[in-house]
């Protein structure tokens, strides 16, 4: 169903190309066809992230009771006095611990799943991930900095960030400078940026071994040290940036079909590129600051959205925000209870499951 | 630079001596064992002008610490352990001391370089003609490295328990010829610890702690060296729940710290990580916590809590101290 959707819309843009090259266009960005988005699929994600949340409140090393828990947030709401249900140090664990901690995976999840939706889109290529261009490399060399010297009262997550921007605006002057902004480019500018970075970061955690295991525990990933401050910080970069995405899902969309193609319809690709880089940027950025390297979740929950509920980014930039919110919750429900009461990395977790999950979406690309 | 000179030299008189042996062997079928000997003599490390009369009495060279055996009293030791290092020095071998690895701070008189016993490289060692390695894991392939240039390694890994370090003091003070200087902290420790146990409050049920290593939670078991310690002091660790899959250092939920509610808190990442117990009463949910409340919260010297060293009395002792004062708030 989905291929012979994508060979409407290629005949359709070729005929728009010759239409353009022969006579003044007549094609418009609105006449290149898309999904809408199912209130049915939406309903769907919806349900699964209600899911997420309700395991992630009542499932935790602290045993808290279930009855307890859903006393104490009917109690919550305004205007409803309902107390009782848990002791005061129950309370505490609830509402200072886990209620954040799964508001901060969502709004993490969410972004990096979206993050890796909109550079799948402007690079078009299936394989880009929120960390294509250097975030990675680069927050993780600000945290590394910020962990082992004395900017430490910097604060890692302002370190990580200023490291994840830097990076990726290094990639995009030396993309643009030595490979003419071509998307291909680019990505080989983030490969290089990405290599150098992390050289970086492992020479200066290899030279402050006493540091190890914090710079460590900080790459794999987590969200345990999360409270209210880490959702505050993060929340406002996530809203932006997920705004911004969304805005561009429709030319997100004219790109699948090349962006010379898309110029010819208009649509200006370098300008959506830029706009979509920065915002997913800038998201992934605030997102790793404070939650560390997640791997996979960027490329697994976009490509499970595409399979599963259609190809158009009308679809997946949504999708992909409340998918990927409901997958990272989930995600650290295994993380804190698997071990319990130890802590899995959340990182380990999502590329245990995301790696062969991965393979099973290559397979699918391969039989088209 | 001396360094490079003289392990240049160094490597031209073994280079020197393996032909020999190759030439010995193959012109009067001289077996390798007989002539290696004489490759020995001609090592500058070996010092052949020293008489065995010259060596201190104490120790009878050679002897065997483990399966090691060394031939003469070492004069020129290179530590890549801190917890060695503070060992050796305790026991009057810190003379013989040449260089230290770059995390061996303690006593302030040894001779700390940029050595690293993470990432021992060999020839660096080499470089300061040590009679006598020792170090606490051998990675890189440390041992294997030493042994092809003929320098001895006494590897001492962390012990389980106290015993294990007096058995360490032991060994370093038969390596190093201060048997005696070994005995005397061996045994001064053994008083200190039996009159700080002694001295401890009595208490049915041991009191159960939480021992941070790092600011996201990571912790120590009972069964890890410092457990032992601390169990010396009728003292358990929350994190034993967490140890049951294996691993001694495991990182807790945070939520599972609240819930278990610990009767100490045992910070030993003050220094790396600017951890205080005014730091942890802002984390979300800690206030409630009952050694907050009652402040039995201890800011450890990381290092003395990291090391297995003479030290590890003093940090016994920090913590019964803080025992005393939380019963003085019951």
């Amino acid at each position: 169903m989905s291929s012979t959707r994508s060979t409407r819309l290629m005949r359709r843009c070729d005929v728009g190309d010759t239409t353009v090259a022969a006579a003044p266009p007549t094609v418009t960005v609105r006449d290149v066809p898309v999904q809408r988005l199912s209130p049915r699929a939406l309903g769907a994600a919806f349900t699964l992230l209600a899911g997420a949340v309700t395991a992630g409140l009542l499932f935790g090393p602290a045993g808290l009771p279930a009855a307890g828990v859903l006393h104490a947030l009917v109690d919550a709401v305004p205007g409803i006095d309902l107390p009782g249900g848990l002791s005061d140090r129950q309370l505490s664990i609830l509402w200072q611990l886990r209620v954040p901690r799964v508001v901060l995976g969502g709004l993490v999840g969410g972004m990096l799943a979206i993050a890796g939706a909109g550079y799948q889109g402007v690079f078009r290529n299936p394989l880009a991930d929120p960390y294509l261009l250097g975030v990675a490399a680069g927050a993780g060399l600000g945290a590394t900095l910020a962990i082992v010297t004395d900017l430490r009262a910097f604060g890692i997550p302002l370190a990580a960030f200023v490291g994840a921007v830097v990076a990726v605006a290094m990639t995009y002057v030396l993309g643009s400078r030595f490979g003419g902004r071509s998307s291909a480019s680019l990505i080989l500018a983030g490969v290089a940026v990405a290599a150098f970075f992390t050289a970086m970061q492992t020479y200066v955690q290899q030279r402050h071994a006493d540091t190890l295991q914090e710079v460590y525990g900080w790459l794999l990933g987590r969200l345990l040290t999360a409270g209210w401050n880490d959702v505050r910080t993060v929340l406002p970069y996530v809203a932006v940036a997920s705004a911004v995405l969304l805005a561009h899902r429709r030319l997100l969309d004219v790109l699948t079909v090349g962006s010379d193609e898309a110029r010819a319809l208009g649509v200006p690709a370098g300008r959506v590129r830029l706009a979509v880089v920065v915002a997913a940027t800038l998201g992934t950025a605030a997102a790793v600051s404070v939650s560390g390297l997640i791997g996979f979740v960027g490329i697994v929950v976009p490509h499970t959205v595409r399979l599963l509920a259609g190809s158009s980014y009308r679809i997946i930039l949504p999708l992909s925000l409340v998918v990927g919110a409901a997958g990272l919750i989930i995600a650290d429900v295994v993380a804190r209870t698997a071990v319990a009461p130890g802590e899995l990395p959340i990182g380990v977790v999502t590329a245990f499951v995301g790696a062969p999950f991965f393979l099973v979406v290559l397979r699918r690309w391969g039989a088209r | 630079m001396t360094a490079t000179q003289r392990r240049a030299s160094r490597r031209h008189v073994l280079v020197g001596a393996l032909l020999s042996i190759v030439l010995a062997a193959g012109a009067c079928t001289t077996s390798p064992e007989r002539a290696a000997p004489d490759a020995d003599a001609a090592d500058p490390a070996a010092e052949p002008g020293k008489s065995a009369d010259d060596v201190p009495a104490e120790g009878d060279y050679p002897v065997t610490v483990g399966s090691l055996e060394i031939d003469r009293r070492p004069e020129r030791i290179v530590s890549l352990s801190p917890s060695a290092t503070e060992m050796l020095f305790a026991i009057g071998a810190g003379d013989a001391v040449v260089a230290a690895d770059e995390y061996s701070d303690y006593p302030a008189e040894a001779p700390t370089t940029d050595l690293s016993g993470f990432q021992p490289n060999v020839e660096a060692i080499a470089a300061w003609e040590p009679d006598l390695v020792v170090a606490s894991d051998d990675l890189g392939d440390l041992a294997v490295s030493l042994e092809a240039v003929g320098i001895p390694l006494l590897l001492q890994p962390a012990p389980a328990d106290v015993e294990g370090v007096y058995a360490h003091l032991a060994d370093l003070g038969l390596a190093t010829g201060e048997i005696d200087g070994a005995a005397d902290v061996i045994s001064k420790m053994q008083a200190e610890i039996a009159s700080i146990v002694n001295a401890a409050p009595e208490t049915d049920e041991p009191r159960t702690y939480y021992h941070e290593l790092a600011p996201d939670h990571y912790s120590i078991t009972s069964s890890t060296f410092i457990g032992e310690v601390y169990r010396l002091a009728n003292l358990i660790s929350i994190a034993d729940a967490a140890g049951e899959t294996g691993n001694p250092y495991p990182q807790l939920s945070p939520e599972f710290i609240l819930d278990a509610d610990p009767d100490l808190i045992l910070l030993a990442d003050v220094a790396c990580c600017d951890v205080t117990a005014e730091s942890i009463r802002q984390r979300p949910g800690w206030d409630t916590l009952t050694a907050v409340v009652r402040g039995s919260i201890i800011e450890l010297d990381e290092d003395v809590a990291s090391r297995w060293g003479p030290r590890i009395v003093e940090l016994l002792r920090d913590v019964v101290d803080a025992l005393d004062t939380l019963d003085a708030a019951v």
